[in-house]
């Protein structure tokens, strides 16, 4: 068997707006609604539309022959609900097509699984539920922020009952190993690793209309002859951010064009398939486990987490958002729990990171920040904002509820901020909520049984 | 490398950036193999001759009977301008200058047909006399010394440049460390704007000390881009002493030390003060320094009703300059029109973040700094707060600041203006 393997990355930040320190303990909002708005209209306007376009005419023109996947953040679906709800149609109409999985991965594409299990977990709960309520069905194969992985948060995805995860495939982690197959983590949990082959991955996503570039420019034949080229593969992995089509690479470059041409010219001059991850995770026997002590990225050179954590804002940033974890627990009131998730997500280090300082235009195209400082400070004016009004709630308000709440509560809480704001104001639907709450409780505790039945069963074959 | 350089002055006699900076750039350039000859208006003898070979134009004679002296003598007006002319001046300097009518006027000695100026060499009112006669010494000197190229720093210096070059028939490449406009604003002083602009037009090269500057001498002074280049200052001449101080306010303390003048922007930083000290009263702002508009600022801060959290020391020489760093827990440089600006480096070397207006040369060079624009008081304010109130901020800056200004080095600057005089020359 050997197949290629496409995953696109969805995802826009919730950004924040100017906020100065004489906003502290004044104004509560925190997101830039014109800003993301507009950024969101333009990226499905100049991507997500067209591309997903192409994408289901591919798919009918080669009748189940042409699959994709997508993972798709949550705090880029609740921004098409509000501003763009045709990109949400047109993910659905792809879904219906069955050639089309959805990946797993935390709500807010946030860097949880380094810091707090607890909230990774419940982030990728409350995201396979969006997905499934969305798009009808449930992720079996889970992919990390920036595929972010070490054997530690192999270890929690394994637990919850995934099969497989995506990750990158780092030289530095690989050493003379090659990409294309199928790794398992180390502990025989059953949880099997696809890694990106970012050297054919690359070559669309950033070297495509690359001038100085000896591939350039960059043909399906070229494309497929390299494909044909390489060493017994059983798996290709092109794992690239979505935004490729149309807003990285310009509709002017023609990337269009050769994603209209590239499956036909692989099913008919080469002997590759198309294969969904999770295809890939039943199919393919892992050749190796492979030991991921510190935690890798597909970013940058050096395939680490600096382009998110390490400098000291980014590092006094994220553990001040996570210090607050246990305070917003106590809290019974959603607003809270969508400004502080939505706070973590990744982008908002990203945004301090002074490793631009030398390198980096690619950081900052993904900057609206002039300088690293700025992002700071307004992340640090915004959660000291936060604080204050946590701390105001946390004293006037429901100690007395305190130990009835439960953990599957909160994340039922989280997972209604896209209901509630789909219809703000009205009573009806929070009694709704209110009842289904008890059900779904029910209905998470046996599912998580069956999941820990299922993950005993793998780890007894994998014994074998 | 022999160059023949004008300057205004040079340590220990300054009163600026200037003379700090003329010696940071002849130090660096004699390590690397150039021989200098400095000329100053006025030496004192005790000038540092580590760096260069210092020439005092009021011992040079000058031949009455040479022609061209009859002609350039011909020609000349004496001006005198009650303008605020000065590049880089010291603190107050300047403030007290204009107020009072110096006394020690040149004396010029008489030997038969030739004759000696004894300058000042300081800023007075008879600046735009001493500005002429300087030029006519060059014409002694010109002929007197063996070089290959003039350079000629700050418009006080470019007439005599400009008769240099005309003797020699050698290139010149004029030094801008300030212009009119940064000093005056709109409002400029149209004889000094002239002559300015006789120096760039009449030089074979610009160098300016920023972009900041080279886009100034570009747009205003109609100069052709491909003459002017960008060489900045450096920093790693800059002594720090180590004084310990002990804090006696337990607030934080927030500083603005400069001379008190229109393009230091002063009154932004009282307006971004009061922003701040709207919400939080535990800071203390101080106004380090006098100038022209001291006077006003003490009423703007009365005005404002924050005088409580508010102190002038008046102008700091010395240690003193150094201890209120060391105070310091935040150093704002508001400045409306800063060619370079040299004191951020200065704060940054005793450890204190700085907030820097993005119309300042420096900015340029330094990414540990906040930058702002210097009208942006919500920034400037904000900018305040965040320093104030998020250690890891403040940290990163102490602890990467030091480093970054050590590597803005004079010998990068020296090698780059060497490159300059070869392709010259060439």
């Amino acid at each position: 068997m050997k197949s290629i393997c496409f995953y696109f990355q969805v995802h826009q930040p919730f950004r924040l707006r100017n906020y100065r320190f004489f906003d502290i303990g004044r104004n509560h909002s925190y997101f830039d609604d014109m800003q993301n708005a507009w950024i969101c209209r333009r990226v499905a306007d100049k991507c997500y539309l067209p591309t997903n376009k192409l994408m289901l005419d591919l798919i009918r023109q080669h009748k189940g022959a042409f699959k994709i996947s997508y993972s798709i953040s949550g705090v880029a679906l609740d921004q098409f609900e509000r501003y763009t709800p045709e990109v949400i149609d047109s993910f659905k109409e792809l879904a219906k097509t069955g050639c089309v999985e959805f990946l797993a991965e935390t709500y807010t594409h946030s860097l949880s699984s380094l810091k707090s299990k607890q909230e990774f977990i419940s982030q990728v709960k409350i995201h396979s539920k969006k997905i499934e309520q969305l798009f009808g069905q449930k992720p079996k194969v889970f992919r990390n922020t920036e595929l972010i992985y070490s054997d530690a948060i192999g270890e929690m995805v394994a637990e919850m009952g995934f099969k497989a995860q995506l990750s990158e495939g780092a030289k530095h982690i690989l050493g003379w190993r090659s990409p294309n197959y199928a790794y398992q983590h180390p502990s025989n949990n059953g949880l099997k690793l696809l890694l990106k082959n970012f050297q054919l991955s690359d070559d669309i996503a950033f070297r495509f209309s690359q001038h100085t570039w000896d591939g350039y420019p960059l043909t399906t034949e070229k494309y497929v002859d390299w494909l044909n080229q390489v060493d017994n593969p059983e798996c290709i992995n092109l794992f690239m951010d979505y935004e490729t089509f149309g807003e990285h690479q310009w509709k002017e470059t023609g990337i269009f064009e050769f994603l209209k041409y590239l499956p036909s010219r692989v099913l008919s001059h080469s002997d590759y398939s198309f294969n969904t991850p999770s295809e890939l995770a039943d199919n393919l026997k892992p050749v190796d486990k492979i030991h991921v002590p510190y935690p890798m990225s597909w970013a940058d050179e050096e395939r680490d987490l600096t382009a998110w954590l390490g400098n000291d804002l980014q590092d006094d940033a994220f553990d001040q958002i996570y210090e607050l974890e246990e305070k917003v627990r106590k809290i019974d009131d959603i607003n809270f729990w969508i400004d502080w998730r939505y706070l973590q997500t990744s982008d908002h280090f990203y945004y301090m990171c002074t490793k631009w300082f030398s390198d980096g235009d690619v950081h900052k195209y993904f900057n609206h920040y002039d300088t690293p400082y700025e992002a700071y400070m307004n992340y640090a004016n915004v959660l000291s904002d936060f604080r204050i009004r946590l701390d105001d709630a946390l004293d006037i308000s429901l100690l007395p509820k305190l130990e009835h709440m439960q953990f599957e509560m909160e994340e039922e809480k989280a997972s209604e901020t896209s209901k509630l704001k789909k219809a703000p104001a009205k009573k009806t639907t929070t009694k709704k909520t209110a009842t289904t709450n008890k059900t779904t409780v029910k209905k998470t505790a046996n599912k998580e049984k069956t999941n820990s039945k299922t993950t005993k069963t793998k780890a007894s074959k994998s014994d074998k | 490398m022999r160059v023949l350089m004008f300057g205004w002055e040079y340590p220990p006699h300054i009163t600026g950036g200037l003379g700090t900076a003329c010696f940071g750039l002849t130090k660096a350039m004699v390590n690397q193999g150039d021989e200098i000859i400095f000329i100053v208006p006025k030496a004192y003898g005790d000038e540092s001759t580590e760096a260069a070979r210092i020439v005092n134009a009021s011992d040079v004679v000058i031949d009455l009977s040479s022609d061209y002296y009859k002609e350039y003598w011909s020609n000349l007006s004496y001006i005198e301008v009650n303008s605020k002319l000065v590049p880089y001046v010291g603190m107050d300097d300047y403030f007290n200058v204009i107020n009072k009518r110096v006394k020690d006027r040149e004396e010029t000695t008489h030997l038969n047909n030739k004759r000696k100026y004894e300058f000042t060499g300081k800023y007075t009112s008879t600046l735009m006399d001493e500005v002429e006669k300087y030029a006519m010494v060059a014409a002694s000197l010109a002929k007197e010394y063996d070089y290959d190229i003039i350079h000629a720093h700050d418009w006080l210096t470019y007439k005599a440049g400009i008769v240099a070059k005309n003797i020699s028939g050698k290139k010149l490449v004029i030094h801008v460390h300030a212009t009119e406009f940064d000093r005056s604003g709109e409002n400029i002083n149209q004889t000094v704007f002239d002559i300015e602009k006789y120096g760039m037009d009449n030089a074979d090269h610009i160098v300016c000390v920023s972009d900041f500057t080279r886009n100034i001498v570009i747009t205003r002074y109609g100069q052709n881009p491909n003459k002017v280049s960008t060489i900045y200052n450096g920093a790693n001449s800059l002594i720090y002493n180590d004084i310990q101080v002990e804090k006696a306010v337990k607030e934080k303390v927030v500083t603005f030390l400069g001379r008190i003048t229109f393009q230091k922007g002063p009154d932004y930083f009282i307006e971004a003060a009061a922003k701040v000290l709207k919400y939080d009263k535990n800071i203390r702002f101080v106004m380090a320094g006098s100038g022209d508009m001291l006077n006003r600022m003490v009423a703007l801060v009365a005005k404002k009703r924050i005088s409580k959290y508010f102190h002038f020391t008046g102008f700091l020489k010395g240690d003193d300059v150094t201890k209120m760093f060391a105070l310091s827990d935040v150093y704002v440089m508001p400045s409306v029109s800063e060619p370079f600006g040299i004191s951020p480096l200065e704060a940054i070397n005793a450890n204190v973040p700085v907030v820097i207006s993005k119309q300042s040369g420096v900015s340029e060079v330094l990414k540990y700094a906040i930058k702002v624009d210097f009208w942006d008081i919500d920034a400037m304010a904000n900018a305040i707060y965040c320093l104030v109130h998020y250690p890891a901020l403040s940290k990163m800056f102490i602890k990467k600041g030091k480093k970054e200004v050590e590597e803005i080095r004079w010998e990068d600057s020296a090698k780059k203006l060497r490159n300059l005089y070869y392709k010259l020359l060439s």
